[in-house]
């Protein structure tokens, strides 16, 4: 195509451009000599505006701008898996193999291998009909993940031709209705991908994390985001997640933040091991790294390009969990581009569209049943970080993201600053999903587990109330059973909430663990109380040695949870042996 | 080719000047002004249209007549010629020589700008570097590529620290090439004197770079300077396999040039006036600290903010916060109290702690030992702020024993003498002491194996 306009204005990533008369809203378009990727969006007359995805510098009027006709779109297919790309889906490792250590401009490279065969398996017939979303066939992508190659949306009809062997992307493996199709498929990044029905998420995703399993739980195919301000831990709490979460595909979105923690993220994770499979994870990860310094526009870009993706996983039936890291950067970005097309601000400067932008973002997770014809179940969830200025959750990015968001991790300064981590504030997050997954954890962990929660919250609750009183008044005014309780509330936070990430054996806690040291702490307040009331002196109970157990319950091994009952044998009988 | 040279100036605000009827120019060129007097100034070009640019001078716009100015477009960005001459020597703001030395012949000119690193490029910086500071090495331990900026306040003693760090600092069992690029912008000539004098009394001066940009230099001349500092940083860094410590100081005035000039372009302003877009800029300059990999050489940044009013939710040192990796934060009370250094240990962080301690690397017990510290002193704190309500008469036995702690804790682990390099071991020792004075059953977070060898 030689459409080509003339740019007549340059503004840092916002460029001006005459004679495109034939563009459309959200069409990619070449600028430049260099051929630097840009996205329209504003047209106005026969001038569009136009935001750079890469540094302008050395752009200037008269130069030519070049149309595609294409909106942005993300290369889909085998070879996703175990990549890093930058905001606009460019593989950075390949960049890093052509031109060097530092980031150049102007590049195309393939966001996925042209060259690589993949041994394709059909799994589906000549002359059998098939639906938009069906199962055509399956690639072994990574050891641990099996890539299913569908009918891609809006085809349907009988299967001409298919054939198994070994493909590289870009050639023919089946024909439908004398349509060809390859393992290779686009999707523009800003439309979500259809699916048939959407369904209530029920089942929990689990992290490990025992705040957030046992007390704030996130459901999958649901959406939480954790505010806080810096230092409180939040990448830490995103990595543990993407680390252990019990999803299928993990794609983690580094928007504008630290190029030392994706390098962390980079060399720690094919360190680590799949519990189940012993494969290292990266071999389920995609990683979107769209550092602080890269381009800002392509920061706004690269949500889009990890949610495409999960999406594209989740219509295989995968669950799929996303983490964005961090969403005010890619609000900043949007704030920055409109400031320079001089519209009217919102609140603190944001465009008046920031609300909507947030809201079709995270409605863009769910769990669904597919296209096709088997109804085949998946799950996308969503967990942004934010990072209000100060900490200060009036801010409009975490009041647009809380009216969207149904799971909300508030994160303290002062715990984190005691270096409790997670540094989740328990009296201010809350969780929507706990009745969904309710029946779920009755069924498969326990019947009361649903009812210890309620029981440490309330403790929990009922501490931050004595120590107010505490402060005003000592501790000698408040009641014996006030001072017990305060005692296994600090055993709640220190020995249950409180988590090491950096500690091998406490990084993670499975589900029926996280429930057995629940209900062992609560049963020492319950049988510490009837002490109490037998008018046994507080501080003989405080001293008893299982206590110091109590301590150390984290580290009983996963692989021996009957350590338990011992545990819980030893409790009773010193229980018993006071008088 | 030859350039065009232009004399349509038609406006000059503050730091800005349009020019028009130009032709050809690009967005982010350098441009020259040329006064009457046979002066020049230098410029960059931030928004162009068919006819008109507009221009952010470096040097300000003092003396400038609409009508005489002439104004030469360069076709390249600004550069900074770098050779390993530099080394020694004193620059100010723009890099031209302040010292009595010879012009720098240098070895290749590079764009100040800098390009991103490729983050898969990038090697994690996991190597300790000891401080000798106790309040720095056992809590928030600096590792090599690490940027950790010092929060501060007027009249803290952030210079001492800094000064102090760079004359101290070193790799366990390493002897390597390590030099220091110093960036001065805005402070005064007395600061900026203290530190000259420092690296040239301990000969640090030999392997330095320092430009300097004082306070009453243009403002605008600010924007540049830590730019041209990283650049000499990552050549040698990066070509000459150096360990650079890059000082920058005042991190606020610089977001202060930037605000000046985003006010006089009328553009949208973010809080407290500064511009949206401060946390992309800070990020351009902070991010170019790291490791490459298979580069020999690093760079560690230490940026010195002023806070304004001791407030840390004011953008400059929020926005910092952000992209840093942690910050250590100096506290006026503990100052006011005599405790140098007052670094106030609580909302100190260092991200990369974790990776740069325990086996192997200092000392196994370290990563326990250290966030037992943190907790015990938090209780101790809270602790003292009972006692100040209530009376200490009022406290528990065990928020006696905490109190009494956290006091022997600012008292012998964060004070220490300004020319006393206190080495790991020692740094961690004086921390078990302190902790001998609880009872065992509240070291939670220390494991068993490490509370029975070492307290």
């Amino acid at each position: 195509m030689a459409k080509e306009g003339k740019i007549v204005k340059v503004s840092g990533p916002l460029v001006e451009a005459l004679g495109m008369q034939e563009a459309k809203m959200y069409d990619v378009v070449k600028v430049g000599e260099q051929r630097l990727i840009g996205e329209i969006i504003r047209l106005s007359g026969e001038r569009a505006y136009i935001q750079v995805y890469e540094e302008t510098e050395g752009l200037g009027p008269g130069d030519p701008v070049f149309l595609t006709g294409e909106p942005l779109v993300v290369e889909l297919g085998p070879g996703l898996l175990d990549s890093i790309y930058d905001g606009i889906q460019r593989p950075l490792g390949r960049i890093r193999e052509e031109i060097g250590d530092y980031i150049g401009r102007g590049l195309t490279i393939h966001a996925l291998p042209r060259k690589k065969k993949w041994n394709f398996k059909p799994l589906v017939k000549k002359g059998e009909l098939v639906k938009e979303g069906d199962i055509l066939g399956k690639v072994e992508e990574t050891p641990l993940i099996e890539h299913r190659v569908l009918v891609p949306p809006g085809i349907n009809g009988k299967v001409e031709s298919i054939k198994g062997g070994s493909f590289t992307i870009e050639e023919e493996i089946a024909k439908i209705e004398k349509r060809p199709i390859r393992m290779l498929s686009r999707w523009p990044v800003r439309n979500p991908r259809p699916f048939k029905e959407r369904l209530a998420p029920v089942v929990p995703l689990v992290t490990g994390q025992r705040i957030i399993d046992s007390l704030f739980p996130v459901a999958k195919g649901g959406t939480a985001c954790i505010p806080g301000p810096f230092g409180s831990g939040k990448t830490v709490v995103l990595h543990e997640i993407a680390k252990w979460a019990n999803s299928q595909i993990i794609v983690y979105t580094g928007c504008g933040e630290r190029g030392n923690e994706m390098a962390d993220v980079l060399l720690e994770f094919p360190k680590l091991k799949d519990p189940k499979s012993g494969r290292p994870l990266t071999e389920r990860t995609i990683l979107i790294a769209n550092t602080s310094n890269m381009p800002v526009a392509a920061r706004e870009a690269s949500i889009y390009t990890g949610i495409t993706i999960g999406e594209y996983y989740r219509d295989m039936g995968y669950d799929v969990a996303l983490m964005a890291d961090s969403t005010s950067r890619w609000a900043e970005a949007l704030r920055e581009i409109s400031g320079r097309m001089e519209e009217m601000p919102g609140e603190e400067g944001y465009p008046a569209y920031l609300g909507t932008r947030v809201a079709s973002f995270y409605e863009r997770a769910g769990r669904v049943i597919n296209l096709g014809s088997k109804g085949v179940e998946g799950s996308l969830s969503v967990i942004g970080a934010v990072s209000p200025p100060g900490g200060d959750l009036t801010d409009p990015v975490v009041q647009q993201t809380l009216r969207v968001a149904k799971v909300f991790w508030g994160l303290d300064d002062r715990l984190a600053y005691q270096r409790h981590f997670p540094a989740i504030n328990w009296l201010s997050s809350y969780s929507l999903h706990l009745r969904n997954i309710e029946q779920y954890l009755k069924r498969e962990i326990n019947e009361e587990f649903p009812k210890l929660r309620e029981m440490a919250i309330e403790i929990l609750q009922r501490e931050a109330e004595v120590l107010e009183i505490v402060r005003l008044v000592g501790m000698e005014t408040i009641s014996k059973e006030d001072q017990l309780l305060l005692e296994v509330a600090r055993s709640l936070r220190e020995d249950f909430l409180h988590q090491n990430a950096f500690d091998e054996k406490d990084a993670y806690t499975t589900l029926p663990k996280q429930y057995q040291m629940l209900r062992f702490i609560l049963l020492s307040h319950d049988l510490f109380r009837g002490l109490l009331n037998k008018g046994i002196e507080l501080k003989r109970i405080l001293t008893l040695p299982i206590r110091e157990k109590i301590a150390r319950i984290k580290y009983v091994p996963e692989e021996n949870l009957r350590e338990f009952d011992q545990l819980e044998e030893e409790l009773r009988r010193e229980v018993k042996g006071l008088k | 080719m030859i350039r065009k040279e232009y004399r349509s100036v038609a406006e000059v605000n503050g730091p800005l000047m349009f020019i028009e009827g130009t032709s050809g120019i690009k967005y982010g060129e350098l441009a020259e002004i040329v006064l009457p007097t046979g002066k020049t100034r230098r410029a960059k070009v931030l928004e162009v249209e068919e006819d008109k640019v507009l221009l952010q001078l470096f040097e300000g716009t003092s003396g400038i007549n609409l009508y005489q100015a002439r104004v030469k477009f360069e076709g390249r960005g600004l550069e900074f010629g770098v050779s390993l001459d530099l080394l020694g020597r004193i620059f100010d703001g723009l890099g031209r020589p302040l010292d009595k030395g010879p012009q720098i012949i240098a070895e290749k000119k590079v764009d100040i700008n800098g390009s991103p690193i490729n983050p898969t490029a990038r090697d994690y910086p996991s190597e300790f570097i000891q401080t000798g500071i106790s309040a720095i090495d056992g809590l928030n331990s600096l590792v090599r590529g690490q940027k950790l900026p010092i929060f501060s306040g007027s009249g803290l003693p952030h210079n001492r620290l800094t000064a102090q760090i760079a004359r101290q600092s070193k790799v366990l069992g390493k002897e390597e090439r390590f030099g220091i690029v110093f960036a001065a912008m805005g402070i005064t000539f007395e600061e900026a004197d203290y530190f000259i004098s420092d690296f040239k009394r301990t000969g640090a001066i030999e392997r330095s770079v320092l430009f300097i940009n004082l306070s009453n230099d243009p403002a605008i001349e600010r924007i540049a300077t830590p730019r041209m500092a990283l650049t000499v940083a990552e050549y040698l860094a990066f070509e000459k396999d150096m360990h650079i410590l890059v000082i920058l100081t005042d991190i606020t005035h610089y977001a202060e040039a930037l605000r000046e000039i985003s006010a006089a372009r009328n553009e949208v302003p973010g809080r407290r006036g500064y511009p949206s877009y401060l946390y992309t800029d800070l990020a351009t300059i902070f991010e170019r600290a790291g490791r490459i990999k298979g580069k020999k050489g690093s760079i560690t940044q230490m940026p010195i903010l002023s806070m304004p009013e001791d407030d840390k939710t004011h953008p400059i040192p929020d926005l910092t916060g952000y992209i840093t990796e942690g910050q250590i934060i100096l506290s006026r009370s503990l100052h006011h109290r005599g405790i140098y250094p007052p670094v106030d240990i609580l909302p100190s962080l260092s991200r990369l702690r974790d990776k740069g301690i325990g086996k192997e690397k200092t000392r196994e017990d370290h990563p326990d030992l250290a966030s037992q510290l943190f907790a015990a002193y938090a209780k101790g704190k809270e602790a003292k702020e009972l006692a100040v309500v209530l009376g200490e008469a009022s406290l528990s036995d065990l928020d006696r024993l905490y109190l009494k702690f956290s006091e022997g804790f600012e008292r012998r682990f964060i004070s220490q003498l300004e020319d006393e390099g206190r080495d790991i071991a020692e740094t961690l020792d004086i921390g078990w002491s302190l902790l001998k004075s609880l009872p065992k059953t509240e070291l939670k977070r220390i494991r068993e194996e490490y509370l029975e060898k070492y307290l």
